[in-house]
């Protein structure tokens, strides 16, 4: 029997009707449309589903559409504003932390959580906070570096050389 | 993937879950974090009738320090856990524990009820609990009774919690004395299970002879195990390098892991004797 869910996504309330077994990045994708949000291995491994659910980020493979009923949503497609890139894309743009880009709107939701609780992270704490986000691509150094640079960017610091690093 | 069909309730208060577990009988499954109970059901290895998603019911989530006893609410995510002053400055086993569970998004999600309530004994609060000696708190309609660790795991996926009860809080004796903790497991890559974990806390008197020690293990027997014979090595002992390299021994001959893709058995073993090494230098320049 389907259940009616009220959620807030990037600012915009719905009213909707699930299924009780529908994911939320189902949801997310198919009833609304936003397709950002992506599906990497649908088993809560890879963290390509992320998005922030009042302000944590989740796997939204592995929540029921249900369960986000009453909570605000935050997915990829909030982060850019009439005014421009949020930091953490402009991070990811400058310091060439993608390639084929399908990790990086979790990635970025990821980053975005890691940094609103630990402003300054250290690389060690940079690299265990995006653990659960895999990346085939990159090799990880430049999504490493496009974090560093995002928290002195969010900080109004100096901000770290965007140059290639070629060793 | 997409689980099979079921109907969802959220109650808002213990009673009205205790009905629902009631009226719906053994098909009806606790919702917590649902981060073991949701892949499980997209996998179709389980398939309950109804879910009780029991997040929405006030009082479940905390941790306090009270009558003697550290207090941790069954709903407490993996994350308050590591976020929390009281664990981070006096019982490190929980922050060394989560922080090797899954990975920060599941840990979001993920409670400490549901972990152990689980009953895996791959999954890493079982043997922390049993480190600790905790009681676990288990609440149905006629009212609550409490399960010392030690009679709490059945069998695979089978615990003292039965249909129509709900784990609701762990408690742990808080040691009088001087004690440290910690916990270490050996993972081949982030959210994979242990290939053998270790969780041990010390308690020493005012002139460094131990007085109790809890040594927990996990995913290297049937059931998540207390290494007895380790433990009652190390009491009356001041934790010399001897006494640590004879409860290291016993640990890893007491348990009984088997040949899998993370290990074989005389590895796992070896695994048990370094970790229990380890995690009780760990534990006692911890103590205070």
């Amino acid at each position: 029997m389907k259940k009616t869910i009220n959620i807030t996504i990037n600012g915009t309330a719905h009213t909707l009707e699930v299924e009780p077994r529908t994911l939320l990045v189902h949801l997310i994708r198919e009833q609304l449309s936003m397709t950002g949000t992506h599906i990497g291995c649908d088993t809560s491994s890879c963290g390509a589903c992320t998005i922030l659910i009042d302000g944590r980020s989740a796997k939204s493979c592995t929540l029921l559409a249900v369960q986000a009923d009453g909570k605000e949503i935050a997915t990829v497609e909030g982060l850019a504003t009439q005014e421009g890139l949020h930091p953490i894309q402009e991070g990811f743009h400058l310091n060439h932390a993608l390639h084929c880009g399908f990790c990086t709107p979790g990635m970025m939701m990821r980053a975005v959580e890691l940094l609103e609780k630990n402003p300054n992270p250290t690389e060690d704490e940079i690299r265990w906070g995006i653990a659960g986000n895999l990346c085939r691509c990159t090799g990880y150094n430049n999504i490493v570096k496009a974090i560093q640079w995002t928290s002195a960017k969010m900080q109004d610091k100096e901000l770290p050389s965007t140059e290639p690093e070629f060793v | 993937m997409i689980a099979e069909s079921f109907d969802y309730a959220a109650p808002s208060t213990l009673e009205e879950a205790f009905q629902l577990l009631h009226e719906l009988g053994d098909e009806a499954k606790i919702l917590a974090g649902g981060h073991s109970l949701i892949p499980m059901m997209k996998l179709r290895f389980a398939a309950p009738t109804h879910l009780i998603d029991i997040n929405n019911i006030p009082g479940l989530a905390h941790i306090k320090e009270e009558n003697g006893h550290l207090c941790i609410g069954a709903l407490t995510r993996e994350s308050d856990l590591e976020e929390s002053d009281i664990i981070t400055s006096r019982y490190q086993i929980f922050t060394d524990a989560s922080k090797l569970i899954a990975d920060p998004q599941v840990r979001n999600f993920g409670t400490i009820g549901g972990n152990i309530a689980h009953g895996d004994a791959a999954n890493d609060h079982p043997a922390v609990m049993i480190a600790m000696n905790a009681e676990v708190e288990i609440t149905n309609q006629e009212g609550k009774r409490t399960v010392g660790i030690d009679d709490f795991f059945y069998g695979f996926y089978m615990t003292a919690v039965q249909h129509g009860e709900i784990l609701t809080e762990i408690r742990i004796p808080i040691p009088k004395g001087k004690f440290g903790t910690a916990y270490y497991k050996s993972e081949r890559k982030v959210g994979d299970y242990a290939a053998a974990g270790v969780a041990v806390m010390v308690e020493l008197d005012a002139d460094g002879t131990c007085v109790n020690a809890g040594i927990g293990l996990t995913n290297v027997n049937p059931l998540p195990m207390r290494a007895a014979r380790s433990q009652e090595a190390l009491i009356g002992t001041k934790l010399n390098d001897e006494d640590i390299a004879k409860a290291a021994k016993f640990a890893s001959e007491d348990c009984n892991p088997t040949t899998d893709l993370r290990g074989d058995e005389d590895y796992k073993r070896h695994l048990v004797k370094v970790i229990t090494k380890r995690m009780l230098k760990q534990a006692i320049s911890r103590a205070q």
